[in-house]
């Protein structure tokens, strides 16, 4: 982005400074931005706002099903801060996050960085495969996992004990050791494939002038990366970060088809924890006020996000 | 340009692809489609301009899973009764609870479903979504039923008394064993054949013998991952020193009594034996699969449904078998399948509803082939053995056998749901080596918790 | 440019095994899923597995399509396409004049986009779907796809990248006495287009997976998407493997094909912020 950033024309006062400009030419300006964000404006406020609006109101209520809402202030909020399993979930939610989020980046990165100058033919192969799993579809994926990771026969333990890495079959799932880090695993090979395409191309466009210059002045590959193809990947990492992190805080249905939470709540992630609450107890309130929390956690880490990696936005 | 122009190509070839995969084979598609709506179609060509419409969801009970079975009947209904049309959506067990918690909220309940008493009555009636289906149960119904078992009727009444369900079927859950496997390894000795009963010690003995014997991965398994089959264990736990699993009047808990954390205790014992294994990951599917693959070489979540769809499965003889307790009175869970009718404020649905309902479980023919269809046991006690003459009826005559040990039906009480949760988790924190009298209190805790919430 | 026929170095072995063992690592659950698909239950549920079916079964298949598998499968592509194509038009439109047009509000409804990107989906499920019921959408197509429009994820992405444009350009155009409309459809779309490109993969693959709302907006036998139908096959005291699997491979099909049709687009440059000036 910098290459593009750089040459990026200071925009605004050129122009039209803020709405410095003449009344009438600000009137028509509006109108006609208006119309262009028209479409997704309907959908916006009619599907997104107001069910969040909603939200916000009922996470005050005592809410329930088939029953007038009770009035509670911030109970729902007092009783989210005494309830421990909320706790553990919310450990659980971040560190799925801290760990998916930078090993796919790091690692998709790698293993881009190796395929990029393959040929043709090799470097399409190892993004079909590093693909499959997420168009494999999320239920399909997650049934054919739990069965290999099946404690009495399935096929990881069978292979893990005839390598010798273990003696004695391990219950991966039903470990609370163990559990989260399964979901983890089956999270990360669905969550790598995006993020290899991507780098693959993005460093496959870095201009191939700088690095050969940059080589020529007797850079070192490593130097050559971090100086050169580092900045010019940056918008690739910023927007693989946001989509790494919304897919890792929405990872629910893994949880609700291989764990349901369990063991003893190792794996109750917030997002779990709020289907439960409001889908299996029927406490719309309080489940709705834990999704107000979720939301100021993914909005403040996403602002934290963009100031550290994009600063092209304003 | 070229370039978008070729993404918005590419989509469309993505569609067409698929419209072209739907076009070749429009047979299969089209018979499939109409499948899910047969009943739909079947009544609209017979029917007059004033059909009344009602919808019937049923989750997964033996063959009413099947659209060609449920469709039958219904072509069966319209006979009689053209002007009701009955469209049909399948549940699962997975997710058929949330699609009915959405359709409360959304405001678009089916008319009928079919389940059991902890659905209709203790949750959908307790919150006076469902209709009082009082006229059902007549005085020829209610005598007939009653003289099946006493708790079926009860179990259908919510705590104001009213009648939220009309039951079809009922059957009592029990276990079963590897009758091969507990031959050859000599612990055939420590069942008693003929009432298929046995004692806890010889429950224990049997497990060690099992062990000792190396020939299976793990004696029994005690599942402890969510979903469905908490009746197995349940059962397990309160028979194993005669405990409770809630007062007489149902309206506490009392799982953390002496007996029953004496049993809890007996199988913690076990599982650091070797005897068998707590399971934490497991949910009933996943124990009968092992069951079915002789991993294991007990089941505690059997019945005769069970046993029909394990049957191509297995090979060797899965034997059923009661509960091991410590004073010889057996007390099963059992499950009790019926209709309720969603208040949908249309009274002339409700009327076509429960003339459906009237149908499917009283009439002389259908009745029985609607329970037939459940592979379970009717609640009519004039329907006699709906199974006589059939393949079956050697093997339903075993599982019949079991129906008077059914005990107390304390599904009703309330807090079903968050009990559900705490329940598997205290298995896990027994499993684990927590202590347990401190788990089952917790249990205990939160589960009355619940019903004082509900309440 | 360099390539890995050059000289073998111990980096390029250590990097080309590890690329093998994760292709292995990869592709076994899709293997496990063909080939479950093609075996009996019996061969399924073998103590020791078995590598290669012994005894091929369509079975599976054959009991797949009892189900309406194949409208299943209609729902799911419908909802996807349906939901790209409309999120990148309406992203495309609103992430352009956020970026390059200053009208009153523009910092209110840009903020308002940030927060409710943030926001998880299940939170606003109850009431969206009380929503849907009042506008009689519920249980249809439509209740899943409106939502996926309206995420403003896609209108962000195609801010970011509307930044890139040079003001120049914008500038020559009106000069040039070309419409707003012209503008947007001529300049504006060919320089975005790699970011529609970006987000046109992101929401199919976010729409084709996205289970929960699924789940929630849709009950209908005939309304059902593959993933909710595949859940529906499964019983309450069995897990039918084969019959699952077989309804995997199905699914997996067309969003495979989808992939290696697009594929060739990922490599001619979407890449973020490469809009050259």
């Amino acid at each position: 982005m910098t290459a593009s950033a750089t040459k990026k024309p200071v925009k605004g006062p050129s122009q039209h400074s803020s709405l410095g400009i003449s009344r009438a030419e600000a009137r028509r300006q509006t109108i006609s931005a208006y119309l262009f964000l028209l479409p997704f404006l309907i959908v916006f406020v009619g599907f997104v706002l107001i069910p969040m609006v909603m939200c916000l109101w009922t996470s005050f209520f005592d809410s329930t099903m088939a029953r007038e809402d009770i009035f509670v202030g911030f109970g729902n909020y007092v009783k989210m801060f005494q309830d421990e399993i909320f706790w553990k979930a919310l450990a659980n939610t971040a560190l799925i996050v801290v760990v998916a989020v930078p090993t796919v980046t790091a690692f998709s990165l790698w293993v881009a960085s190796a395929i990029y100058k393959m040929k043709a033919a090799s470097c399409s192969f190892f993004r079909c495969i590093f693909y499959l799993p997420v168009v494999t579809g999320t239920v399909a994926v997650t049934v054919v996992w739990k069965w290999m990771f099946n404690y009495y026969y399935g096929v990881i333990n069978y292979v893990a004990k005839g390598v010798g890495i273990i003696d004695q079959n391990v219950n991966w799932l039903g470990d609370e050791k163990t559990a989260i880090w399964c979901i983890i695993l089956i999270l990360f090979t669905t969550s790598i494939g995006q993020p290899i395409v991507l780098y693959v191309s993005a460093l496959g466009n870095v201009d191939a002038s700088l690095t050969e210059a940059a080589q020529v002045d007797g850079a070192t590959k490593l130097q050559t990366f971090w100086k050169i193809m580092w900045p010019q990947i940056m918008p690739t990492t910023l927007y693989i970060l946001v989509i790494t992190t919304i897919n890792s805080f929405q990872c629910f249905a893994l949880i609700q088809l291989l764990t349901s939470g369990g063991p003893n709540h190792a794996t109750d992630t917030i997002m779990y924890y709020i289907y439960y609450q409001a889908f299996k107890l029927y406490q719309y309130g309080y489940g709705n006020a834990m999704g107000v929390i979720l939301a100021i956690i993914i909005a403040l880490l996403s602002a934290i996000q963009f100031k550290v990696a994009g600063k092209g936005n304003d | 340009m070229k370039k978008a122009l070729a993404l918005v190509m590419a989509g469309v070839m993505a569609l067409s692809l698929v419209a072209c995969g739907g076009g070749s084979t429009s047979g299969s598609t089209s018979t499939a489609a109409s499948a899910g709506s047969t009943g739909g179609s079947t009544a609209a060509s017979t029917a007059s301009g004033d059909a009344t419409q009602i919808t019937l969801w049923t989750y997964p009970i033996g063959s009413w899973k099947d659209a060609e079975t449920v469709d039958g009947f219904i072509a069966k209904f319209n006979e009689q009764y053209p002007d009701i049309q009955v469209k049909v959506e399948y549940l699962d067990y997975t997710n058929g609870d949330d699609k009915v918690t959405t359709s409360i909220e959304a405001g678009t309940t089916p008319d009928i479903i079919f389940e059991g008493p902890e659905r209709l009555v203790s949750n959908w009636g307790a919150k006076g979504l469902m209709v009082d289906l009082s006229d059902l149960w007549t005085e020829e119904a209610t005598a007939d039923i009653s003289q099946t078992s006493e708790a079926v009727v009860n179990a259908c009444k919510g705590s104001d008394g009213v009648y939220y369900e009309y039951p079809l079927c009922m059957t009592a859950h029990n276990m079963a064993i590897n009758y091969e496997l507990f031959e050859e390894t000599g612990a055939l000795q420590y069942i008693d054949q003929e009432t298929r009963t046995w004692t806890t010690d010889n429950f224990v003995k049997a497990l060690e013998t099992l062990r000792d014997s190396g020939k299976v991965i793990t004696p029994a398994i005690v599942y402890c991952g969510g979903q469905g089959g908490d009746q197995g264990t349940r059962a397990l736990v309160n028979n194993l020193y005669s405990g409770t699993y809630t007062n007489a009047d149902h309206t506490a808990y009392t799982a953390n009594s002496a007996e029953n954390v004496k049993a809890l205790e007996l199988l913690q014992q076990l599982a650091n034996d070797g005897a068998l294994t707590f399971d934490p990951a497991a949910q009933a599917s996943d124990e009968l699969q092992n069951f079915a693959n002789g991993a294991a070489a007990m089941t505690f979540c059997w019945n005769a449904s069970n046993e029909a769809s394990y049957a191509s499965q297995v090979s060797f003889t899965p034997y059923a078998m009661n509960f091991p307790t410590d004073d010889g009175s057996v007390e099963l869970c059992g499950g009790i399948w019926g209709f309720g009718i969603f208040d949908n404020g249309d009274p002339a649905k409700i009327e076509a509803a429960k003339t459906f309902i009237k149908f499917i479980c009283d009439d002389a023919t259908q009745g029985p082939a609607s329970v037939q269809a459940t592979g379970f046991f009717p609640v009519r006690a004039s329907f006699g053995n709906v199974y006589a003459g059939t393949a079956d009826e050697e093997r339903m005559g075993t599982f019949q056998s079991f129906l008077p040990n059914m005990g107390d039906y304390y599904n009703v009480i309330g807090g079903w749901t968050e009990q559900r949760t705490a329940w598997w988790n205290m298995l896990q924190e027994v499993g684990r080596g927590d202590d347990v009298q401190a788990a089952a209190d917790k249990f205990v805790e939160t589960s009355n918790n619940a019903i004082n919430a509900a309440g | 440019m360099n390539t890995v026929t050059g000289k073998t170095t111990p980096y390029k072995i250590i990097t080309n095994i590890i690329l093998a063992i994760l292709t292995v690592f990869l592709v076994f659950p899709l293997y496990w899923i063909f080939t479950g698909s093609v075996k009996t239950a019996a061969d399924i549920n073998t103590m020791v597995p078995q590598w290669f079916p012994t005894n091929p079964t369509l079975d599976n298949y054959q009991r797949l399509f009892d189900n309406p598998a194949l409208l299943w499968l209609w729902n799911t592509v419908f909802i996807a396409v349906v939901a790209m194509i409309l999120t990148c038009i309406t992203a495309a439109m609103a992430g352009y004049v956020l970026a390059k047009k200053k009208f009153y509000g523009r910092a209110l409804i840009f903020s308002l986009i940030v927060c409710a990107m943030a926001l998880p989906k299940q939170v606003i499920l109850i009431p969206l779907l009380k929503e849907m019921s009042t506008l009689h959408l519920h249980d249809s197509v439509w209740a899943v796809i409106l939502p996926t429009v309206g995420w403003p994820f896609g209108v962000f992405l195609m801010k970011q990248f509307s930044e890139g444009i040079p003001n120049e350009m914008l500038e020559a155009a009106r000069i040039d006495g070309a419409g707003e409309t012209r503008t947007f459809v001529q300049i504006i779309l060919p320089m975005v287009k790699p970011g529609i490109g970006a987000l046109a993969i992101f929401t199919f693959i976010t729409a084709w997976n996205d289970y929960f709302m699924q789940l929630i907006m849709l009950t209908s036998n005939t309304n059902l998407t593959i993933s909710l139908g595949i859940a529906n096959l499964q019983a309450e005291m069995a897990t039918d493997f084969g019959l699952i699997m077989a309804g995997a491979a199905v699914a997996a099909i067309p969003i495979l094909a989808v992939f290696l049709m697009f594929q060739k687009y990922f490599t001619q440059g979407i890449t973020m912020g490469a809009v050259k000036g």
